[in-house]
């Protein structure tokens, strides 16, 4: 259900503002959403100042330098720092994006971070992914046969390879699915353009042989008529790819094999 | 708290197996619509300033009162899928159930309404 103000509970307070550091040339200034469960409180935007001559180039280096030096309590997801397990997904400067393949010289002015938007925050910067992950299983992303197994592998053509090119990429970050509108206001009920990227991969996988039953869990509309060719997951998408084009090639499979 | 696993709450109720149908329809009339909406208005146009009974003569023609009612239909139907696509997006629980019927009353009898006035010119009553 849309909702055009946040709960009194979300609403967010100034924060802290903290020192800046000793000697340093270029400041660049910092101020990231701060959401603690246990101390009752509302969330609030801390301000920090990072020296940029002894950080990294990306976003992702200055959280860690802000973590390391200046507040322990920061929380957030990282892993790889190279996009490719895609853990650090957080709103920065007003985009959906990975930390770590994101450069602080990309934002003008002040550097404004927040949690993924519209999903429910466990701590700080770390938005609670369990409904998406489990819609993501729900899809059976895997390969689905009924022959009996070839001996040694199950061929696959170089044309047909290609097919899963722009698909399999996806890091499930969830950058797309939560800057869609759709997913927003729907997200019990529509699966959301990663969840569906991921469907088609395998909707048109040469190997796969279960196409009709998948394409028959998703004819429904909510799972998959929610989305309204938005193009936010496409914007957003730190990989380069295009979830809204997956999604119309859902749509034309489910005409084509009705009309 | 319900003791309800991540997976039972992101299948819920399944696949409604429908809305291809919706999707393809909304698609196909907006088509229609494309080409109906200037025939229908054209002879509304051209007879602009003619007077009363002129434009009752334009429509009382087979074929403009044939692109009139086809238009009604098209555009009314049209307009409901939208309208309820919205609702969908938006309003949730018993409030939407009761918008979504409303909206299609209203929509039909729209429909029948011009329908019936096309006709009334057509057959001169």
């Amino acid at each position: 259900m849309v909702q055009l103000t946040l709960p009194k509970n979300s609403k967010i307070r100034t924060g802290k503002t903290w020192p800046k550091p000793d000697g340093a040339k270029r400041l660049k200034k910092f101020m990231i959403y701060r959401y603690n469960p246990d101390d009752g409180e509302n969330p609030r935007v801390d301000t920090y100042f990072v020296d940029l001559d002894t950080c990294g180039p990306m976003v992702l280096d200055a959280l860690i330098k802000i973590k390391n030096e200046i507040d322990p309590t920061l929380t957030f997801r990282r892993s790889c720092r190279e996009g490719i397990c895609g853990s650090c997904a957080m709103n920065i400067d007003g985009q959906n994006h990975l930390a770590c393949i994101f450069g602080i010289d990309e934002v003008k002015g002040d550097v404004k971070i927040y949690p993924l938007p519209h999903m429910a925050v466990v701590k700080d910067l770390i938005p609670d992914l369990t409904h998406f992950y489990a819609q993501h299983a729900s899809i059976k992303p895997w390969l689905e046969t009924r022959s009996a197994p070839p001996a040694k592998e199950w061929k696959q053509s170089i044309e047909d390879r290609k097919k899963l090119d722009g698909l399999y990429e996806c890091v499930m970050c969830a950058c797309c699915s939560t800057s869609c509108p759709s997913y927003w206001w729907n997200e019990d009920r529509y699966l959301g353009p990663a969840t569906l990227l991921h469907a088609y991969r395998w909707i048109i996988d040469s190997r796969d042989e279960a196409t009709g039953e998948r394409l028959d869990n998703l004819e429904d509309p909510f799972k998959l008529y929610r989305c309204h060719t938005i193009m936010n997951c496409a914007q957003t998408c730190p990989k380069g790819l295009n979830p809204a084009k997956a999604i119309a090639e859902i749509k034309k499979l489910q005409v084509e094999r009705q009309v | 708290m319900r003791y309800m696993t991540d997976r039972k709450r992101a299948t819920g109720l399944g696949s409604a197996r429908s809305g291809t149908g919706h999707f393809w329809e909304q698609r196909v009339s907006s088509i229609a619509l494309l080409i109906l909406t200037p025939l229908f208005l054209f002879p509304l146009a051209y007879n602009m300033g003619d007077g009363y009974e002129s434009v009752r003569a334009a429509y009382g023609h087979p074929i403009n009162a044939t692109v009139a009612v086809a238009f009604m239909l098209t555009a009314f139907l049209h307009f409901f899928q939208g309208i309820q696509v919205v609702i969908e997006d938006y309003i949730h629980g018993r409030l939407e159930l009761v918008l979504i019927i409303t909206m299609r009353l209203m929509s039909a009898s729209f429909a029948l309404i011009g329908t019936i006035a096309i006709l009334k010119i057509f057959f001169g009553a």
